[in-house]
This record gives structure tokens, sequence and C-alpha cells, in this order.
């Protein structure tokens, strides 16, 4: 009897291994397809990095890094990607904090205009940044025809652009995340503190905020990750002038076509946005951020 | 919970938050909303509110063989990178619900991966890869490179709703004969249907929207949309691209529209 249920139970064992085994067998075209578009090119790139222009292994092209031109890259791809994210957050938490304590419907009503935006195109909401940043678009029209200025601003194509249309791309990244996060917290604690007699401002701040930064962070971290790689909105709204880690990658290799060059950007580029993933992951866990 | 959930606050600053977002609601759909009025505009120049209406733009769109063979090539790829990475997706979230913790959670930092890695290394990599094989400038190589980028999505959403899903019921029909494909076929399947279809919608606007990859490996008679219009928008603000926005912002529309609905119910189902 006892023989009979071990061999049982270890057949039943083998039987799950050999289940657990099919099962991975079902995600193996899509992860394939994954490691081979994506994984491999980068192994790829990352070798190239380490082969000179003369094709022997050194390290020249990661010392060229230290050289003017790309150590500003570095500087302003961070200047911009925390302006970005800064800006996201200022924009972001009080807007996800009024949602958040509206009814469910109005609230939902209200989320739409945060995910259109989210669902069209990054290269349409662009454009659209464009003409009305223009010479001659609505937001120079509406300042000279209300008498602030006297001629038109150039607002398109600088720094100041770029900013602009990338914390419109970036502010869903942030809010949505946020949102679920302080949808989930409990309103009563606040209204126990305050019933305890902690003025309102004070709930909020020493109740409210703590709670909140678990989605706070996953939100941050993400649109600092994007911004650090964002390639298509400072490309057309900085008009030449707003070179980011992504450009020059870009330029490099279709001006120059120095790939080795360029693929230390990109080593870089990637290292970074890794280890912020990594730490994304062990904060928030990744899988968390995605499902709703 | 209460309808206006902020306890203690005054109604001052219960009003001021109120502007407040609503600023920053306006601030995110406003270039959306305006885009659609300009590009029923006569003139040359986009100007806002238009002095006359007209379909100019939306003829040059359509008259032009060149955005009109882009459209189809943008479509087309988008269609069959739907096709490919909804059903490659669920099957893939299929068996990582159902294998071992650890496995899943390697496989799912693997999958996630095409979503966080800068989309500049993806296309330089990928034009490389495509060197080799010779798959630059072809559909297959975009319909690829796309379902790549397009079957996270599929995969976190089919995912998520397995997760709430009682799998007992998947034993049960098997129990009582049914193979596993059979059950997974007829019970599970279509308890899931939403989830996969929103996937599908992901996987379609991923697809139409991407530029960056489709800029480095698309090119010729099988250029995408959006590399035209990256092309067109580096030298000149042309107003046509205003119809092709709208268009696209249409689309946008009816897929969220669609998810919605989805949604809705699938939360309704589970």
């Amino acid at each position: 009897m006892s023989t009979a249920t071990a061999m049982n139970a270890d057949e039943l064992a083998r039987g799950q291994r050999r289940e657990r085994a099919q099962f991975i067998g079902l995600s193996l075209p899509a992860t394939l397809l994954i490691l081979i578009i994506v994984f491999l090119p980068l192994f790829w790139l990352s070798s190239l990095s380490f082969i000179d222009r003369g094709g022997e292994l050194s390290t020249e092209n990661y010392q060229r890094l230290a050289g003017d031109l790309y150590i500003e890259a570095f500087v302003v791809t961070f200047q911009i990607s925390a302006a970005v994210t800064a800006l996201c957050v200022l924009l972001g938490y009080p807007l996800a904090y009024w949602l958040s304590r509206k009814p469910q419907h109005t609230a939902n009503l209200l989320l739409i205009c945060v995910l259109l935006p989210f669902w069209t195109a990054v290269l349409v909401r662009t454009y659209a940044w464009l003409v009305l940043l223009q010479r001659n678009g609505l937001i120079n029209n509406t300042l000279l025809s209300l008498g602030i200025i006297d001629a038109p601003l150039q607002l398109a194509h600088n720094l100041t652009a770029s900013i602009i249309g990338m914390v419109h791309i970036m502010l869903p990244f942030l809010v949505l995340p946020l949102y679920a996060t302080m949808k989930s917290i409990d309103g009563d604690l606040v209204r126990a503190a305050v019933g305890l007699g902690s003025s309102p401002t004070e709930a909020f701040w020493r109740i409210f905020v703590p709670m909140s930064l678990p989605g706070l962070f996953a939100g941050v971290v993400l649109v600092f990750i994007m911004s650090l790689g964002f390639y298509v909105t400072p490309a057309l709204l900085g008009g030449g002038r707003v070179q980011m880690l992504a450009q020059r990658i870009e330029s490099t290799i279709t001006i120059f076509s120095n790939w080795g060059a360029a693929s230390a950007l990109g080593v870089v580029l990637l290292l970074m946005a890794l280890a912020l993933v990594a730490l994304l992951h062990r904060v928030f866990g990744l899988d968390k951020l995605f499902v709703r | 919970m209460a309808i206006q959930d902020m306890p203690g606050a005054s109604p001052w600053t219960q009003r001021l938050l109120a502007i407040y977002g609503a600023l920053v609601l306006f601030f995110l759909m406003l270039p959306t909303v305006i885009v659609i009025p300009m590009s029923f505009s006569d003139s040359q120049y986009l100007e806002f509110p238009p002095t006359s209406w007209s379909l100019r733009w939306y003829r040059e769109y359509f008259g032009s063989s060149a955005w009109m063979s882009a459209t189809w090539t943008s479509l087309l790829v988008a269609v069959l990178t739907t096709v490919l990475a909804a059903p490659l997706g669920t099957l893939a979230a299929y068996g990582m619900h159902c294998t071992s913790d650890k496995v899943r959670n390697a496989l799912q930092l693997l999958v996630l991966m095409p979503v966080v890695v800068p989309s500049i290394l993806v296309a330089v990599g990928v034009f490389h890869l495509y060197a080799i094989v010779d798959l630059n400038y072809s559909i297959t190589g975009l319909v690829l490179a796309h379902t790549a980028l397009a079957v996270p999505f599929v995969i976190i959403t089919v995912l998520s709703s397995l997760n709430n899903y009682d799998m007992t019921q998947e034993m049960a029909a098997r129990s009582m004969g049914a193979s596993r494909p059979q059950a997974f076929l007829s019970i599970t399947l279509p308890q899931i249907r939403f989830s996969v279809l929103t996937g599908a919608f992901l996987a379609f606007i991923t697809s139409l929207d991407e530029v960056v990859v489709a800029k480095f490996i698309s090119g010729g008679e099988n250029a995408t949309i959006t590399r035209r219009m990256f092309n067109a928008l580096r030298d000149q603000i042309d107003p046509t691209i205003a119809a092709i926005s709208t268009c696209l912002i249409v689309v946008s529309v009816l897929a969220l529209a669609a998810v919605q609905i989805f949604g809705a119910r699938s939360k309704g189902s589970a």
C-alpha cells in the first residue's frame, strides 16, 4: 500500500515536470522571437563596441566617450530627462490625486482624457506641438492678440519645445500607475488622522503621500528610463539644436558610419536603462506595473 | 467611499485642485483636438480657427500615390503583426501562467525587455541583423520586428486576466475526458477572449504608430506611413500631415473605445 502511493507520487511528480516543460514550450515562439530580434543584436552591438576602427580589440570607443561632444550629450540627456520627470510629477501628482478622490464613474470619464493621448501616435502628438508652437501658430497668435507680446516668439525648434513635447508624451506613464496606487489607499486612514486632531494638510503629507510613494516611484523611474532613450520628439521639436543620446547614436551611424562609437554609446545607454529597470523591479515588482 | 474624498480639506483647496487638474487634462487633450479642425482648413499655413474650410488636404493625401502606398504598407504590416502577436502572445501567456513561479518570473522579465530597451538601440541592432539575412526594406522584416515589439503587450494583458481566472475549471473539463488543448480552447479561451482582443488592439496600434525601427528598416516601396511622416516633418510642416494625423487619431479613438468596452466586459465576466 505504502509503496504504491510512493510510486504514484513519484509518477505524479514526473508527469508534472513533463507538463511544465511543455508549458515552457508554449512560450517558446514568442520568447525566441524576442531573443532573436531584440537580444541578439544587442549582444552584437556590445561586442562591436570593443573593436576599434582598425578592426583591433580595444577600448578606444569607450575612451572616445570622454570627448566633449559625447560628454555634452550625456549631460544634456540627463538634464532633459530630469526636467521632464520633474515636470511630470508637478503636473501628474495633483491630477492623479484629484482623479483618485472622484467617484468611480466621473474618474473613468476624466481618465479618457489621459488615455486618449496615450493611445495616439507619438508622431501625431509631436506634429501637433510643432503646429501649436510654430511662428504663426495658435500659441503665438493668442499671445499676440492678447497684447502680451509684440512679435512672434521662437517657440518651436529648441530645448523648451522638446521638453514640452516630451512631458506631454510621458505624462500618462506617470499618471496611470500613480492613479492605480492612490485608488487603493483607504480614505478612512486620512479621515481617522483628521478625526484624531491632525490638520488636513498634515494628514495629507504624513498619511496619504507616503502611501502613494510606490506608485510615484514606479511612474518616475518609468518616465526617466523612457526619456533617456527618447528619439522622435527631441529630433523633431529640437530642430537639430537638441542632441540627446539617441540622436547622437543615430547621427554617429547615419552621418559618420562609425558603428564602434555608436555601439559604445548604445551600451552605456542600455546599461543605464537596465540599472534603472533592475532598481524598479526590486522596489516595485515590474510585473505589477502593467497589470491594472 | 465618500463622494469627494478629501477629509477636512477646505472648499478652496478642493476648488484649486479641480482647476489645476482640469488644466492638466486640457494640456493633455489640446494637441490632439486642435489638429482635427486644422486638417479641414483651406490654407497653406495651418491656422486655427481655419478662415475657410475645405477637404483640400484630404484630397492631397488620398490622391498621392506615395502616401497611399505608405498607408497600405503600414496597414498590412499592422494587420500581419496583430495576426502573429495575438496567438503567439496568448500561447506564451498561458504557458507562463501554468509553469513554475521561478520560470515565470524569468520569462516575464525577458518579455518586458522590448518595452524598456530604448527603441533606437533595437532599430540599430535589427538594421544590422537584417543586413546579414537580407530583410531590410521587406514586409517580412517589418512584421517580425513589430511582432517582437508588440507581443509583450499581448502577454501582459492575457497574463493579468489569467491571474483572475480559476484554472480548476480546466481541470474539471479534463477529468471528464477533455484533452488539454480541448479544455483550453472550449473552457479557458472563451473566458479570457476580451483580454486577447485588448492585446490584439494594442499590438495593432503599436505596429501602426511605430517610427524609430521603421525609420531604419523600412524604405523604398515598403516605407511605412510613420517613416514618410517623420522625413516630411524634418523639412517643413506640410498640412497634408494634418489630414493623415486626423485619420490616425480616428484609428486610435476607435481602438481605445474597443478596448474600453472589452475591458468593462472582461471585468464583468471574471
